[in-house]
Parts: C-alpha cells; sequence; structure tokens
C-alpha cells in the first residue's frame, strides 16, 4: 500500500507566547475609559510639548488686557465711575521766576523726547478673561499646565528612582544591607510626610528644581517597599538561579533580568505618584514654599484666585480649577486602567 | 504583653537615632548658618563669630551632635530664634488650637466614611456603586486649596453661615464658632479617598468563604455585615486610622493657614519661612516620637480587636 499520507503543513510563522506588554495592550484597549483618558492626557501631553517649545503661551507675562479683563462670552465690564478732580478754572499763575526746577524743565523736555514711548491697546476682554495686570488668563493656564505636569513628572521620576534602586539592592542583596536600609525606612517613615517636606523646604529653599527634589527625597519610601518586596519574590525564582548559574553577575541579575519582570508594578505606582505630587505641588506654592512667583503653576494661579474671589473675579479660579481636574481625573483613569491592563489579578477592586 | 512593648519600645532607639541624625544633617550641612541668619544682614564679622561661638557652631561636628542628642533627651528644646519663645511652651499653647480642629475631622470621616464604603461595597457594580466611584474620583481630583477658597467665599463671605476667620479663647467658642467651616471642608475633602480605601477593605472581606458559610447558615445579611465582615476588616481600617492619627498634631498646614486658626501647622510655616531651626528641629523630631508610639499602640490594638493575631 502505498497512500500518501497526508503531511501536516507546519505552521506559516511559530506561534509565540503574548508578552506581558503585548497582552496589557490588547486590555488596555478593550476599556473605553481607559482609552478615552489616554487621549485627553495624550492633548495635554501636546499642549505642554507645544507651551515648552515655545509655540503657544510664551507670552504668557505680556499685559494685553485691561486689569481683570473678564472673559470675551461675559462681556467688558462696565466703566466704574472714577471721581476726578476738577480742572480748576482760573487762569493759570506763572510761578516760573520762584520755581528752582524752571530752568531744567527744557533740558527734561529734550531728553524725554528722545525716548520712544508705545502706547498698546489693552483690550477689553480675553478668551478666558485676565488676571490683576492683564495677563491672558488662557496662556497662564497652559503654562502653568507645563510647570504643574513637569514638576508632578519629574519628582515621581526621581522618588521612583530612589525607591527602585535602594528597593533592589535591600531585596535583593538582604542581610546587612536590607537591615541598613530598612532603618532608613523606617526614618522616613516615622516622620510625617508634609512635615518632613518642610523640613526640607527649610533648608533647601525655593525654586521649581528644589520643589522637584524635595518631593523626591521625600516620597520614595512607597516605591521602596514595593520594589524591595518584589525583588525578594523574584530573586529566589527560576530564571533567576539560570541566570546566576550561566554566571551572571549580581547587577546583571538585578537589572537586566528581575527589573524588566517587575517594571509593570513600578509603572502603576509611578502613576500614583504623579497624581499625588501635582496635587502636592499645588499646596506647596500656595503656602509659598513651591513654585516662585516669577513662574507660573496651578498652584500660583490658586494663590492669586483667593484675592480675585472676593471682588468677584471668578475667571481665574475656575480655569486652573478645571484644567487640573481634567489633567489629574484623566491621569488617574489612565493609571487605574493601566492597573487593572498590567494587573488583571486586581481588576475591580479599587 | 509588657515584654512585647518593652522590645518595641527598645526597637525605637535606633529608629530615632536615625531621624535625629536626618534632622542634624539636613540643618548643619545643608541649611544656610544660623548665626548668619540670627545675626542679621548687618552683623560684623565679630558678631557672627560670637553668635557661633554661643550656639557650639565651633566645635567639631560629632560635639555639635552630642549637645544636639544631649538637649533632646533632656526635653530641653530650647528657645525659637525669631521670636524667643521657648520651643516647649510653643508647643503647649498651639497645640489645643489643633486638636479642636482635627480631632472632628478625623473623627467625622471615619464615621461618614465606614457606612458609605460598606454600602458601595454591599452594592458592588451597580449604578449607585458606579456614581459614588466617578463623583469620588472627580472629587479627589480638584485640590484641596480649591475646596477652600470656594467654601470660604460660599458659606461665609456669600451666604454668611460662618465667620470668615477667627479664634476665641474659650473652646466651646471656638468648637461652636469657628470650627464647623474648616472642618466641613476638610471632611469633604477627606471623605472621598477614604470612602475608597475602605471600600475595597470591604471588597476584600466579601469575597471570602466564611460570608458565603454565615449567609448557608441562615444569618440575616445584617448580622453578615456587621457582625462579621466588618470585625474582619477592622484591622486594616485601624491601620488606616493609625497612620492618620500622627497628622492629627501636624495639624493640616493648609486649614490653619487658611483660617488663621493658632495651631501647630501654622507655626511650623511661620518657622520655615523665618528659617527658624529650632522650632523645626523639634516638631519633626516630636512628631517622630509620637509617630512610633501610635503604631505600637495600633498594634496592641490589633490584638484587642481580633483574638488570633499573635504579638511577637
Amino acid at each position: 500500500m502505498s497512500a500518501v499520507l497526508p503531511v501536516p503543513v507546519a505552521p506559516a510563522a511559530v506561534e509565540r507566547a503574548e508578552g506581558v506588554w503585548h497582552a496589557a495592550w490588547r486590555r488596555f484597549r478593550s476599556d473605553r475609559v481607559g482609552v478615552v483618558s489616554l487621549g485627553v492626557v495624550l492633548v495635554f501631553f501636546l499642549v505642554i510639548s507645544a507651551s515648552a517649545l515655545g509655540l503657544v503661551a510664551g507670552n504668557w507675562q505680556d499685559e494685553v488686557g485691561v486689569a481683570n479683563a473678564p472673559p470675551s462670552f461675559v462681556g467688558p465690564a462696565p466703566a466704574e465711575a472714577t471721581g476726578t478732580i476738577e480742572v480748576p478754572k482760573g487762569p493759570n499763575v506763572d510761578l516760573s521766576d520762584i520755581d528752582p526746577l524752571a530752568p531744567r524743565y527744557q533740558e527734561w523736555d529734550e531728553r524725554a523726547a528722545k525716548l520712544k514711548t508705545t502706547v498698546g491697546t489693552k483690550r477689553e476682554t480675553l478668551p478666558l478673561g485676565g488676571d490683576r495686570f492683564g495677563r491672558d488668563v488662557l496662556s497662564k493656564a497652559v503654562k502653568g499646565t507645563q510647570i504643574s505636569v513637569f514638576v508632578g513628572v519629574l519628582a515621581a521620576i526621581v522618588a521612583t528612582a530612589i525607591g527602585t534602586l535602594l528597593g533592589a539592592f535591600g531585596g535583593f542583596f538582604g542581610g546587612k544591607v536590607g537591615d541598613f536600609l530598612e532603618w532608613l525606612y523606617n526614618v522616613f517613615e516615622s516622620i510625617p510626610g508634609i512635615l518632613l517636606i518642610f523640613a526640607f523646604a527649610a533648608v533647601l529653599g525655593r525654586g521649581i528644581g528644589t520643589v522637584v527634589i524635595i518631593l523626591g527625597l521625600t516620597g520614595w519610601t512607597g516605591m521602596y517597599r514595593q520594589v524591595r518586596a518584589e525583588f525578594i519574590k523574584h530573586s529566589t525564582r527560576e530564571y533567576v538561579r539560570a541566570a546566576e548559574a550561566i554566571g551572571a553577575p549580581p547587577l546583571s541579575r538585578m537589572f537586566r533580568h528581575i527589573l524588566p519582570n517587575i517594571s509593570h508594578v513600578m509603572l502603576v505606582r509611578l502613576g500614583l505618584l504623579v497624581v499625588g505630587f501635582i496635587k502636592a505641588e499645588v499646596i506647596l506654592s500656595y503656602l509659598g514654599l513651591g513654585v516662585p512667583v516669577d513662574a507660573v503653576s496651578w498652584g500660583t494661579m490658586l494663590a492669586e484666585a483667593q484675592a480675585e474671589l472676593i471682588l468677584g473675579h471668578w475667571w481665574q479660579l475656575a480655569t486652573a480649577t478645571v484644567f487640573m481636574a481634567v489633567f489629574v481625573t484623566a491621569f488617574s483613569l489612565m493609571a487605574d486602567a493601566a492597573r487593572d491592563a498590567l494587573d488583571p489579578k486586581l481588576r475591580g477592586l479599587e | 504583653m509588657a515584654a512585647y512593648i518593652l522590645r518595641r519600645v527598645w526597637q525605637m532607639v535606633p529608629t530615632l537615632l536615625g531621624v535625629v541624625l536626618l534632622v542634624f544633617i539636613l540643618f548643619n550641612l545643608f541649611g544656610a548658618d544660623p548665626s548668619v541668619i540670627l545675626a542679621g544682614q548687618n552683623a560684623t564679622q565679630a558678631q557672627i563669630a560670637a553668635i557661633r561661638q554661643q550656639l557650639g557652631l565651633d566645635q567639631p561636628l560629632y560635639v555639635q551632635f552630642w549637645i544636639y542628642l544631649k538637649s533632646i533627651v533632656t526635653f530641653d528644646w530650647g528657645r525659637s530664634w525669631a521670636t524667643n519663645e521657648a520651643v516647649s511652651h510653643l508647643f503647649a499653647t498651639r497645640l489645643p488650637a489643633t486638636l479642636t480642629v482635627m480631632v472632628p475631622i478625623l473623627v467625622l470621616d471615619t464615621l461618614l466614611a465606614l457606612p458609605i464604603a460598606m454600602w458601595v461595597a454591599y452594592h458592588r457594580g451597580t449604578l449607585a456603586d458606579r456614581t459614588i466611584m466617578v463623583i469620588t474620583t472627580v472629587a479627589l481630583s480638584i485640590s484641596f486649596l480649591v475646596y477652600v477658597i470656594v467654601g470660604q467665599y460660599v458659606f461665609a463671605f456669600q451666604l454668611g453661615w460662618f465667620p470668615v476667620q477667627g479664634w476665641s479663647d474659650s473652646v466651646w467658642r471656638n468648637l461652636v464658632t469657628y470650627v464647623p467651616l474648616p472642618v466641613m471642608l476638610a471632611v469633604m475633602v477627606g471623605v472621598a479617598p477614604q470612602t475608597r480605601l475602605y471600600r475595597t477593605f470591604f471588597l476584600d472581606e466579601l469575597g471570602h468563604d466564611y460570608v458565603r458559610t454565615a449567609r448557608a447558615k441562615g444569618m440575616t445579611e445584617r448580622t453578615v455585615l456587621f457582625r462579621h465582615v466588618l470585625r474582619n476588616a477592622a484591622i486594616p481600617i485601624l491601620t488606616n486610622i493609625g497612620l492618620a492619627l500622627p497628622g492629627i498634631f501636624v495639624g493640616s498646614f493648609l486649614i490653619e493657614v487658611f483660617f488663621s486658626i493658632p495651631g501647630i501647622g501654622r507655626e511650623v510655616l511661620l518657622a520655615v519661612n523665618r528659617s527658624d531651626y529650632p522650632v523645626i528641629q523639634a516638631v519633626t523630631v516630636y512628631l517622630a516620637v509620637l509617630t512610633m508610639l501610635i503604631n505600637l499602640l495600633t498594634d496592641i490594638m490589633y490584638k484587642i480587636v481580633d483574638p488570633r493575631v499573635v504579638l511577637k
């Protein structure tokens, strides 16, 4: 019998197991809330990059409108009754013979004529209103978004770097190193967070860079704890043992083998840190310990808004609040969706 | 139990030493030179040198640390550089105001968040659950600062229900007149995250087998929820309250500054702005001790709430 058995055709491509990031992206895409919030966050980052490159809101410090110009949709403020002193009607008395400055008037007039003065027209209304100097609130909000998000993200990266480094060493090596790092953690944990921030602020001073450093130096403990736990769990796993057997040095095992396997956990925690730090920046700026007065952030805008609100100028408060609320909500929802996608075991718990 | 407490207190020593070391390093190596701050802008070189000697700054660092350590152990906090007020006196006079505001906030936060969280967790996945979750997410995204600014404007300035700000010497008058508005605003902000957190605790417990068993035995839902689930969820809830407790003693900086309440928080902020190091150092060390003691107390509370817990 010479019947030919049908040879099973080998599949054209070898089916690979789906990677964790790939699978997570697939799960993320099916989460409508997550996708929408990701879109909102991306729009914000587009605006931020445009603002950082100077394409928009570069002129936020220009006084383009009248003081406290209302938003365009409200209409210009009614002209205030300004009490002016009546000009005296009698003949002007010539004082030049007793005026000691009289001989110099001509010289001053000549010098004044050499300077060019331009009188800009100030707009009565601005798209989203103006602040007390007549600066455009919309430009301020865009610039403020750039600074606030920049501070939040950079501080979160600093905190993540510190927490990951210490957590990796503490969890991987244990022993004396682990004990020392646990002690350090306990020291930082036993001081209430806001007080620690104040102590650092008292010493390091003010400024955007300082805020980033302060928030990073005081906010690493949560990340440390989590990374340490993950490293303890992973350091005895088979793949790490295998790497050790083929002669991978400890540092390579820590950062080339284990770290990529826990990066999704770190990413989720990073998202939480960003939200926390953005909120902290607002409070710190209000208390005068954050962004300096020559820069603008959501915090400094809200701090100015307090005095404006009493006079009925609500637009700066509303603009800063809406910008911040939309960004923070979208970012939190995105982080939630990312966590659900990366760690499906936790889905729906929080 | 006594042995356990003793051991825990003994374990606090290295941590406390670390806190003292951290504060010492921070202010001595990174801070501006105190003698320059103290002497003012028109000081001569000799005056600065005299102050340096007076403060012991001309001594080597380890001697300075030893002096600092001694002052902490003997509770001799020194005097404020700005007002020359003894730091201990500062604590004694500012703490009552902070407690008057913060205790009601913590109590109301917990009492409101617990039932809401329990109800939401019980009705998980329904429209009400989702609505409350969305509301808390949005509520969380608005800065505390906005709540305070708008709240003061609307309730005190526009409607006139409360005084805009103020403080008196009588505790009762403070509680009735000046405290309600700040407390109400702080609770509005605090309830949202607490509810979310407690909801996860309850959800965690509701999925356990003992809940199904209790239901299968024919227990009423009320018994299941309040006798079984609540007791089991008590440990994470207690931990959370324990974590919030030390914050009471600092007070909410923002609230005290905004409403001009003469508490510890406002004092610390003033000290930060005046570079008044003794006050900041004392508050930091003292609060660290307090935090550790509260952590110990929380651990002992576990034993009372859950007899299965073995304190080791």
